[in-house]
């Protein structure tokens, strides 16, 4: 039988692919599994796998050539076998996005958290399902389970029947809130998912979420790596309310100057320790270090828009900007707020490297729950970075600049530090976002902290 | 008791002299008196054979030997019609030759073999022959005793003259099912005769270890006529029953006999012969004298109706017809793997399931 | 169409297939000069005499195996049990020999032959008199099983069970007895293994049998004004078991309860449950609840008693929790 090769989704956010070079060429035999091509998407290059076996009959899309994800590149078949109309066929009807085998089948490692700018991540905006909050809260309050359970939860749950219902009317359960027992995503959510807000919600029990608290900042049992919040009423039509008035994020910013005095005589200490390692540390890892350990102490700021729920991460995943040749990726420092300073240094100088080369993995670059961008070093004072959905704020850094300032009446000149912080104002509040950045300018003012 | 009955020595085994006055071989033919060791010496070798296939590996499951009842199987089923019920436990193998089960289907049967006469579904436990109304090997104590009082509540239902007789071991008398049994055969007055092989041990159990009574007094209680008959003496059992099966024929109402015999093999060919129940000692000096086919040989050798050359012709007839029997075994079809789900149930309308492992989806 | 008490629909079912075939007879404890224990048999022994009506010992295994050695040479006995409690005695000859015979002989015995009586708890009997032992009996291919919960069921049921080539064990409802209900006269026969839709609704499927059906129709009626439409589905025989019928109600409703009389471990519910999810997964939005008997021995005492049994509001919740609404 013969086998149509697509243009994979190889990166979470890829809409199209370009053709690097053809490891087969026509005529090869081909083996299910083989790597039949590299790919370059929109991060790093790739390899394609061959889905079926037969000979390599036709190759459709030449070596540099680019094609969207779902069209046919390549067609594997039997060596008598008409493949005629296969390969007129080709590029009539590119198979959706959702089809493709990343992002059908949901997210497999089992903490991912859905990429930024993936289709998935940008569906709840545009269509959020409110309809099941009350029950939503309800479950919410027995367990971390609440609301969207396949991400960063172990399974997604839903009946089988919910299962069938969503397949065949093209529903993604990823974005459908479960109002079942522990989350489940039974089949009156699939129904609701697909006729939009308010279909289904239960009379009974919408009650209920006024009696939700927001949780203090730390999570309820070990292990729990975040939990989805219900959305207040008043949350919600913030919510409706900002995306109208600017849409997509409603951004807003917070700027503090930071005193960098003692952190730059930190550094100098921490650098002599380390030369007998031939090591050393930057600014910018203080500036990261600090972040997430301020991040542990305010999860609320460690958040996630999800379209009816906000997602408070307990685990600190920090996206570090770094400009490459053609553009910008963001390695992933994973749990960052669990790891040294010296650390964090070796892993971003790592992983920015092979950002630059194109040889990180997606799982390197997505997954994030805040991101800092530094541009610092360009001389750039002080900017405003533009957040990276579903993620709810990003943290730009400007550079230390010797400026005069005035101290119990004297003028002195201080290295001073300019940070500004985007937030999307459906998660996070103007007093939310300021007591982060205070608690920020206080790490990185007595670097000290960041040992506590 | 009715006369004609033979009074045997009421403890320990029957002597097998009768009084000297009265000869055993008197009102039997010549060729009658041959066809019985005939019969016996095809039940013996049919077991040895079975002995054989069953150390071979060629038989499997529970396997009980009726060597050393064969005077039992010939002189009870002897006198039986064809269309007499039988029905039996599961050391039967000689009692469904008795009754006209062909050597072949049975030996087929143990074999596990499609042509066996029960399709191979049955085994050495549940030996059927329907064209000879014998109605089975039965494989739970006693469980067959209700059934053979069914066969005879059924007789009596269609105002029929047939017999129902009904094989146990002597431990069988302690189950609720033969009590129930008899009670309902005396009091509805059923023609059943009721047959206790007492070959003295239930499995590796002496039965005067577990009986407050005899077997013989076991039907007392429910006026039911008993008997007691030396079945290793072939000649005076199947008179015996001769004489039973003609009073039950003409509305006698049940009867209840004690076969005395015993069993030269382990109550199962996986289980020892002798041991912690009964001594080596003892098994040997019932085989040497309380063979129910020697003891038929040596009278017809005394009256000059066998010869020792006649005797081996014989022995090779039969040893001729086992063998053929275990070459049919075992050449017999394995039943096709499609039988598994026959005779489950012999009605399937088109509503339901029966099943439930998948088969029907 | 005449209305007839359970207990007159069984008898008509008695009588009517005694008089076509002579080779149906009846036996049991009490059946005769007494008219039965529960009246089931009431006037038979007049018309059909002692032999054909037949008062047994309390010998459950012997009576019992006595109707299966007469159904090995082609009668059609009926035997009662006074209670299904009571059968448990002779269920060595129901499972030992009436449901393999046919089989161990390789296929040259076959059994047609009925195990009847009442089945399930009264009022207060207590442990031993109030038992639902419908799953022993299914558990053991051989044997079919039914279970009427009407008059109508119940005459039609009978009639084909003593029809039946095999040994057929129906399982009637001790407290049915006295209901009434329409019954066809004449020749009714409900064929084995064709379940009854006793009430149509979109919304969850309750499926039971016996007397536990009125039950069901009850909490249907409750949960109608809740604005539940409830599917009542009447199994009716339990083996053969009419898989299609129950699959179509839950490809339907997409969700189910399983209500019984019996206990819960490895009861019937049990089987249904396995089978639906076998056979209907994709089309369930919930799992499968049970509503069973509490999982102890009967108790007696009054209160008690109605602690262990199921009722309307336990079938009603788990109607509820099945729709997600509780």
């Amino acid at each position: 039988m013969a086998t149509k090769v697509h243009m994979e989704a190889l990166s979470p956010t890829m809409e199209e692919g370009q053709l690097v070079r053809w490891l087969k060429a026509e005529g090869d035999s081909i083996a299910n599994g083989d790597i039949i091509a590299e790919i370059e998407t929109d991060k790093a290059t790739m390899e394609l796998v061959a889905r079926g076996e037969g000979i390599l009959r036709k190759v459709l899309l030449g070596e540099g050539g680019t094609a969207p994800v779902g069209e046919v590149i390549a067609v594997i078949a039997g060596a008598d076998e008409e493949i005629g109309e296969l390969v007129g066929a080709a590029g009539d009807s590119p198979e959706p996005v959702a089809d493709s085998p990343v992002s059908a089948d949901g997210p497999k490692s089992a903490r991912g958290p859905t990429t930024p700018g993936s289709p998935v991540a940008s569906a709840p905006a545009e269509d959020p399902p409110t309809a099941t909050v009350g029950e939503a809260a309800q479950v919410g309050a027995e367990s971390e389970e609440a609301g969207l359970p396949d991400q960063g939860g172990e399974r997604l749950k839903a009946s089988p029947l919910a299962r069938r219902l969503a397949e065949e009317n093209g529903v993604d359960l990823r974005t459908v809130p479960g109002s079942g027992p522990g989350g489940r995503i039974v089949v009156r959510d699939v129904e609701a998912a697909k006729v939009g807000a308010g279909a289904a919600v239960p009379p009974a029990t919408v009650g209920t979420t006024e009696a939700q608290p927001w949780h203090p900042g730390v999570p309820s049992e070990p292990g729990v790596d975040f939990e989805d919040l219900p959305l207040s009423q008043m949350r919600k039509t913030i919510a409706k309310r900002l995306v109208e008035s600017l849409s997509p994020v409603p951004h807003f910013f917070l700027r503090i100057t930071v005193d960098m005095t003692r952190t730059l005589a930190a550094r100098k200490r921490v650098n002599a320790l380390l030369e007998a390692q031939g090591d050393k540390v930057s600014i910018n890892d203080f500036v990261l270090k600090s972040v997430a350990g301020a991040l542990g102490r305010h999860p609320e700021a460690n958040a996630q828009w999800m379209g009816d729920a906000v997602r408070r991460h307990y685990r600190v995943h920090l996206g570090v900007a770094v400009a490459v040749e053609d553009g910008l990726i963001t390695p992933v420092i994973r749990d960052a707020n669990q790891k040294g300073l010296a650390q964090i240094s070796r892993e971003i100088r790592e992983l920015a490297g092979r950002g630059r080369e194109k040889k990180l993995q997606p799982e390197e670059y997505t997954g994030s729950t805040f991101s800092v961008s530094n541009l610092g070093m360009f001389g750039i004072h002080e900017f405003t970075g533009v957040i990276n959905p579903p993620e709810a704020s990003i943290l730009a850094v400007g550079a230390i600049e010797e400026t005069p300032v005035a101290e119990d009446g004297q003028v002195v000149v201080r290295p001073l530090m300019k940070v500004t912080m985007s937030c999307d104002h459906r998660v996070i509040d103007g007093a939310t976002g300021a007591r982060f950045l205070q608690t920020l300018k206080e790490m990185l003012e007595e670097p000290a902290a960041i040992l506590v | 008791m009715e006369s004609g009955m033979a009074q045997a020595n009421m403890s320990g085994i029957p002597e097998h002299q009768n009084d000297p006055f009265d000869d055993p071989l008197k009102g039997f033919s010549e060729e009658e008196l041959l066809g019985f060791l005939r019969q016996m010496l095809l039940f013996r070798r049919f077991e040895e054979k079975a002995e054989e296939g069953y150390a071979i590996g060629k038989i499997g499951g529970f396997c009980h030997l009726h060597i050393g009842q064969e005077g039992s199987a010939a002189g009870c089923i002897g006198p039986l019609r064809p269309d007499d019920y039988l029905v039996t436990a599961y050391r039967e193998h000689t009692q469904a030759l008795a009754k006209g089960v062909g050597p072949k289907q049975v030996m087929a049967e143990l074999y596990g073999r499609a042509s066996g006469s029960s399709s191979g579904k049955g085994g050495s436990m549940h030996i059927f022959g329907v064209d000879q109304a014998f109605m089975g090997g039965h494989g739970i104590v006693g469980g067959q005793v209700p059934l053979a009082t069914g066969m005879g509540w059924a007789i009596k239902y269609r105002g029929e003259d047939r017999v129902a007789m009904c094989f146990m071991g002597e431990a069988a008398v302690n189950q609720g099912a033969f009590h129930e049994s008899l009670n309902m055969a005396a009091i509805w007055q059923l023609p059943v005769i009721f047959v206790v092989e007492n070959n003295e041990y239930g499995m590796g159990t002496a039965f005067r270890r577990v009986s407050a009574t005899k077997v013989e007094e076991r039907s007392a209680a429910y006026h039911i006529p008993a008997s007691v008959v030396n079945g290793q003496e072939v000649l005076e059992t199947f008179r015996h029953f001769e004489e039973l099966v003609k009073e039950v024929r003409e509305g006698g109402g049940p009867r209840f006999v004690e076969v005395r015999t015993y069993r030269f093999r382990g109550h199962s060919m996986s289980d020892p012969v002798s041991g912690t129940y009964r001594s080596k000692n003892e098994v040997s000096e019932q085989t040497e004298k309380n063979d129910p086919i020697k003891i038929l040989r040596d009278r017809l050798f005394e009256a000059d109706v066998l010869s020792q050359e006649a005797l081996e012709v014989m022995d090779q007839e039969v040893r001729a017809l086992v063998s053929e029997a275990a070459e049919f075994a075992d050449a017999a079809p394995l039943p096709d793997p499609s039988e598994l789900y026959t005779n489950v149930y012999s009605q399937i309308n088109e509503h339901g399931r029966l099943f439930f492992d998948g088969r029907d989806r | 169409m005449p209305e007839l008490t359970y207990r007159e629909a069984l008898n008509e079912a008695l009588l009517e297939e005694m008089e076509r075939d002579d080779c149906v007879f009846l036996m049991g404890e009490e059946v005769a000069e007494y008219d039965g224990a529960y009246k089931v048999s009431k006037g038979l022994l007049d018309r059909f005499g002692d032999l054909r009506v037949v008062d047994t010992p309390i010998s459950e295994l012997g009576f019992a195996g006595l109707s299966v050695g007469a159904a090995m040479v082609g009668l059609r006995p009926v035997v009662e049990f006074m209670t299904f409690n009571f059968s448990v005695l002779a269920l060595d000859q129901v499972l030992h020999s009436a449901a393999k015979m046919l089989y161990m002989s390789g296929g040259q015995f076959n059994i047609p032959m009925v195990f009847r009586g009442p089945t399930g708890a009264a009022l207060q009997l207590a442990a031993q008199h109030s038992q639902a032992l419908e799953s022993w009996y299914a558990h053991a291919p051989g044997i079919k099983v039914v279970a009427p919960g009407t008059p109508a069921d119940a005459k039609g049921l009978l009639k084909s069970a003593i029809r039946d080539d095999d040994p057929v064990v129906v399982m009637e409802g001790e407290l049915l007895y006295n209901i009434r209900g329409e019954v066809p006269e004449g020749e009714h026969l409900v064929p084995l293994g064709l379940a009854d839709l006793k009430r149509e609704g979109d919304d969850v499927s309750i499926i039971t049998h016996g007397k536990m059906v009125h039950l069901a129709l009850q909490a249907a009626g409750r949960l109608q004004r809740e604005g539940v439409e409830a599917e009542v589905l009447d199994l009716r025989s339990l083996r053969p078991l009419d898989v299609e019928a129950v699959l179509a109600s839950v490809r339907k409703t997409n969700r189910a309860i399983y209500l019984e009389e019996g206990w819960p471990y490895a009861g019937i519910g049990a089987q249904l449950v396995a089978t639906i999810q076998e056979e209907a997964f994709d089309h369930l939005d919930a799992p499968v609840l049970r509503v069973t008997q509490a999982d102890v021995p009967m108790p007696y005492a009054k209160n008690l008693e109605q602690l262990a049994k199921p009722n309307v509001e336990r079938v009603v919740d788990a109607c509820r929790r099945v729709l997600y609404r509780d």
